[in-house]
């Protein structure tokens, strides 16, 4: 099935993401030439060693001062193909914008990301209106690539292939494309019409969609392994994990990561105006982005309860700070031991501390559970090896997995990270796949003059 | 995508991106590395007897905390040894035989005009650039500028040049005469091939006001030295157009000035150079803003649906005219959009002090005497602003508005508001059809 055909581009507007407004808005044309004429044009930068994609971010930034948005968003690109959401999901302040020489200085550091998002929405924006495109696909070579997912990890390297000249060929077991682009990343960060209009932006080199079909049921995966002259794996990571302990199931609790997709996409989805109180067990960047969201909806009280200190959790700081301001709190080194429940309902998140052992019971409506989700990957093909934690074990450069035709990224190989990991296997496994049929990827850009 | 390829008077590159003779083009191994980032040529540090520099040589003003809008120097030519040089241009035009190097060459007898040339020529070199410019130094010793301002003297030895040249010869002109026309003329009369402009402005770049030497000082003293840099960009755009659309100017001219963008480039193209050379951005930024260079012009030639850049050349030349031919019954006047004013009220105070007082705001009486008693008093309702917005945190913006039958159109508003796009000229429609005043001069009517 096609894109168009799929029908998914009709969403609903009767979602509850829909009442996030950006935490940072898109800049005007005046604002980001004012914050890229800030840049100093840093040889050698570190914000470029902090992205993990590599962006040149100086001269992308240097490109905006100069008018120059096309040849800005190519610069971007070529690196990272799934700049446009990188632009507005990426822990910028612990990435590029951490590492701006101006934190030095004890100037605010540029804003790496409004400006990447600035550059990219426009020059989409300038290819609908001008009728020119970044890039022109190479003309066929022959080669199809099956891959398992339409995450972030999978549509950047289906982007770079197409625009190779190989036909990818993307297996969806969802409706919708974008994986955790759509489902889950924060509202107030990106909706669900952003993420697929990336989407449809990277399909439309050349790439095809087969939307509900899942890999492993409706198709095996040793089928593809032997259609296809190699097969991405880009499964993310499966449902959320639950504590085990006593009341856990039933209405009122929630694994995080369903719950974020409800908000974001079930179309007629609203909090119950019973629910008054949350608790959020975890500490991670999924745990502090429930916790915040439920307080912008107005849930009056949000308490993220979790089993060490603040600073051993990995959620970070800056996101912590953030939900802060909408007043949710963090309590620390408590152990869940039981839902407590009055009849159906919910009534208290019941704990013991690891300092003194006692135990506590926190009063609350609803409880979500953020400590992780599963991995499933490797279940999938007996060809793959996965570690410890059960993320799939890959070749460092190439993110070969145990079959050579076989690649992987994303979440599935690095058990959870950001999305701008994701766009950076996929397309380090596109550009490992061309080499192993000698052929060289991009650059994209070559200009005539420039040396080869 | 574009041809960006150029023929200059038989010099040819890849594209119109040229190094200019400075310390960017010093070496071989650095001029092979400019190639690598995109440049398509580049004008060797000018050779002749080898001299001695002094330390320190730089000096650079900076505006409003943007650093180096102008930059000053007191280097000569190269001090390294010509045999060096000579050789690293052969190395270069050996790995590079499609990029252009061109010689650029200062000496002083004619025989050490013949035996230079026939060095260049034997290194490999594309081309010569005789420089007629340095304004600091090589003058004093009856080289540089001292030729570049007497026109006789730079025909002559532009002259004796082509006698023994095979390949072309570009003389690269100062910009400090009262008329870049005549060396400019002198120079094609002299049989030059091509010009490039400008050379370094003179100038003093500052004084240290702690010791009172002037910059940049050579222990306790310092000399004049040679402005570059964006700052000078439009008096090298002033040059390069009148050149451009005179017709005694019959060969192409390199552009030289403060280029420092693909938009300032561009801008020197249109105004008739067929290639341009860059020192000082170079110097502040690398070799690698040539790449913006490259994908700026390429897209922008794109959108305007032109297929080479040599269709570029020129076209804004036609446009530059003597004023007495611009049309006087052409009026524009400030419009200020009140939905994006931030309420700054620079233009108010721009136009109250320095210009035509037709700016008001609604706080209270007109501070300018018009000659007209009600003026003041009491600014025209008519022209009142719609209603005020308010900023983030809640104050209203005072907008202040323009009274259009006193507004002569000057722009100062609209360069001096900090938001694009808020102020606009807008033309004022009339009947009447172009009028210059030479139109009534000829009709007896000035
Ligand atoms: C709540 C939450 C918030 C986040 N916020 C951010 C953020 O702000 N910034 C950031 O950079 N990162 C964030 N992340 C992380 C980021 O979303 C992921 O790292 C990224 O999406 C991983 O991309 P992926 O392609 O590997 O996997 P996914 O995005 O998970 O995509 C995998 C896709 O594969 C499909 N699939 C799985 N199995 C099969 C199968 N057998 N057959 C067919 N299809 C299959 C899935 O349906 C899914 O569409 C967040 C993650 C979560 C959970
Ligand atoms: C440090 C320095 C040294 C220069 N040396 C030479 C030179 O040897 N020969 C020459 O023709 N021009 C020389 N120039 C002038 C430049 O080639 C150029 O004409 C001038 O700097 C204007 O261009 P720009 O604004 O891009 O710098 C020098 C300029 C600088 C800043
Ligand atoms: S730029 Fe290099 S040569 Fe010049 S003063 Fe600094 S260190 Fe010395």
């Amino acid at each position: 099935m096609t894109a168009e055909k799929s029908g998914w581009k009709q969403l609903s507007a009767d979602r509850m993401e829909t009442q996030f407004a950006d935490a940072k808005p898109a800049y005007s044309d005046s604002e980001a030439a004012i914050e890229a004429h800030r840049c100093l044009f840093c040889y050698d930068a570190p914000c470029i060693k902090a992205c993990p994609t590599g962006i040149d971010i100086p001269a992308f930034i240097k490109k905006i001062a100069t008018g120059n948005i096309r040849g800005s968003a190519r610069t971007i690109f070529e690196a990272n193909m799934l700049g446009a959401s990188t632009a507005r999901v990426c822990p910028v302040d612990v990435l590029c914008v951490g590492a701006c020489v101006y934190n030095d200085l004890n100037h605010q550091p540029i804003q790496i990301g409004r400006l990447q998002r600035y550059a990219t929405r426009r020059a989409l924006e300038m290819e609908n209106s001008h009728g020119w495109r970044l890039f022109t696909p190479k003309p066929g070579n022959g080669k199809k690539v099956a891959l398992i997912g339409a995450g972030p990890a999978s549509l950047a390297c289906a982007a770079y292939l197409a625009l190779e000249g190989v036909t990818p060929v993307i297996y969806e077991k969802d409706d919708l494309p974008g994986g955790l682009n759509i489902t889950g990343v924060a509202p107030y960060k990106l909706h669900m019409e952003g993420a697929i209009a990336e989407v449809e932006w990277l399909l439309s080199h050349g790439a095809d969609l087969r939307t509900g079909v899942e890999i492993g049921k409706d198709i095996r995966f040793e089928q593809l392994v032997e259609d296809y002259d190699a097969v991405f794996l880009g499964a993310g990571l499966g449902s959320d994990q639950l504590l085990g302990i006593p009341g856990e199931d039933g209405p009122g609790v929630w694994g995080a990561t369903t719950l974020i997709r409800e908000i974001k996409n079930r179309a007629g989805f609203s909090l119950p105006s019973a629910v008054k109180s949350a608790v959020v067990i975890g500490g991670g960047n999924t745990a502090l982005d429930i916790a915040r969201e439920l307080a912008m909806l107005g849930v009056a009280e949000v308490k993220i309860l979790y089993r060490r200190t603040t600073r051993e959790m990995p959620g970070y700081c800056h996101e912590l700070e953030g939900a802060a301001r909408y007043g949710v709190t963090l309590v620390e080194n408590l152990t869940p031991v039981e839902v407590v429940r009055e009849g159906d309902r919910v009534k208290a998140m019941r704990v013991t501390s690891t300092k003194s052992g006692e135990t506590e019971d926190y009063p609350c409506d609803w409880v979500v559970i953020a400590i992780g989700q599963e991995t499933h990957a490797g279940r999938l093909y007996s060809g793959i090896k996965v570690d410890g934690k059960g993320r799939v074990i890959v070749d460092e450069k190439t993110r070969q997995t145990g079959n050579p035709n076989v690649y992987a990224g994303g979440d599935c190989i690095n058990g959870g990270k950001e999305v701008v990991n994701a766009a950076v296997d996929g397309r380090e496994a596109a550009f490992a796949m061309l080499r192993s049929w000698g052929t060289a990827a991009g650059p994209y850009n070559r200009i005539p003059g420039q040396r080869q | 995508m574009a041809d960006l390829s150029i023929d200059m008077c038989g010099i040819k590159s890849p594209n119109p991106f040229w190094l200019a003779s400075g310390p960017p083009t010093n070496s071989g191994e650095q001029v092979m590395r400019a190639f690598d980032a995109g440049w398509g040529g580049a004008v060797w540090k000018t050779l002749g007897d080898p001299i001695v520099n002094v330390s320190s040589r730089l000096g650079a003003v900076d505006y409003y905390g943007a650093k180096i809008m102008g930059l000053n120097n007191i280097e000569l030519i190269t001090d390294r040894p010509l045999e060096a040089n000579f050789k690293e241009i052969y190395a270069v035009k050996k790995r590079y035989p499609g990029h252009a190097v061109v010689a650029s060459l200062m000496v002083e007898s004619k025989e050490e005009w013949r035996e230079i040339v026939k060095r260049s020529e034997d290194a490999g070199a594309d081309g010569l650039e005789l420089n007629f410019g340095c304004p600091h130094g090589m003058c004093e010793r009856g080289m540089g500028s001292s030729v570049g301002q007497e026109p006789k003297v730079l025909a002559e030895i532009t002259s004796w040049v082509k006698e023994y040249a095979s390949i072309p010869v570009l003389v690269k002109l100062t910009p400090n005469v009262g008329d870049i026309l005549d060396p400019g003329v002198a120079a094609v009369e002299g049989g030059a091939d091509g010009l490039s402009l400008i050379n370094t402005v003179k100038s003093i770049i500052g004084v240290n006001l702690d010791n009172l030497v002037p910059l940049p000082a050579v222990g306790g003293e310092s000399t004049q030295g040679g402005y570059c840099g964006p700052a000078v960009k439009p008096i090298a755009m002033h040059m390069l157009g009148a050149l451009a659309r005179d017709t005694r100017v019959t060969v192409p001219i390199s552009g030289i000035g403060g280029i420092s963008d693909w938009r300032d480039a561009t801008e020197f193209l249109a105004l008739g150079a067929t290639s341009v050379q860059v020192c000082t951005a170079v110097m502040h930024g690398g070799y690698r803003i040539v790449e913006d260079m490259l994908d700026g012009l390429n897209f922008y030639l794109d959108d305007k649906g032109l297929s080479s850049v040599n269709e570029l050349v020129g076209l804004a030349v036609p446009k530059f005219k003597e004023w007495g031919e611009l049309d006087l019954n052409y009026n524009v006047i400030a419009r200020i959009d009140a939905e994006t004013c931030i309420g700054c009220q620079l233009c108010y105070v721009a136009c109250l002090d320095g210009a035509h007082q037709c700016i008001h705001t609604n706080q209270g009486p007109c501070q300018a005497y018009h000659g007209k008693p009600d003026h003041g008093a009491n600014p025209r309702t008519e022209v009142m602003p719609p209603e005020h917005h308010t900023a983030g945190n809640g104050a209203p913006v005072q907008v202040p508005f323009v009274d259009e039958d006193e507004c002569i159109g000057c722009n100062l508003c609209s360069l001096v508001c900090p938001v694009p796009g808020c102020i606009t000229m807008e033309q004022v429609p009339t009947t009447a059809g172009k009028e210059s005043w030479n139109d009534r001069v000829a009709r007896g009517l000035a």
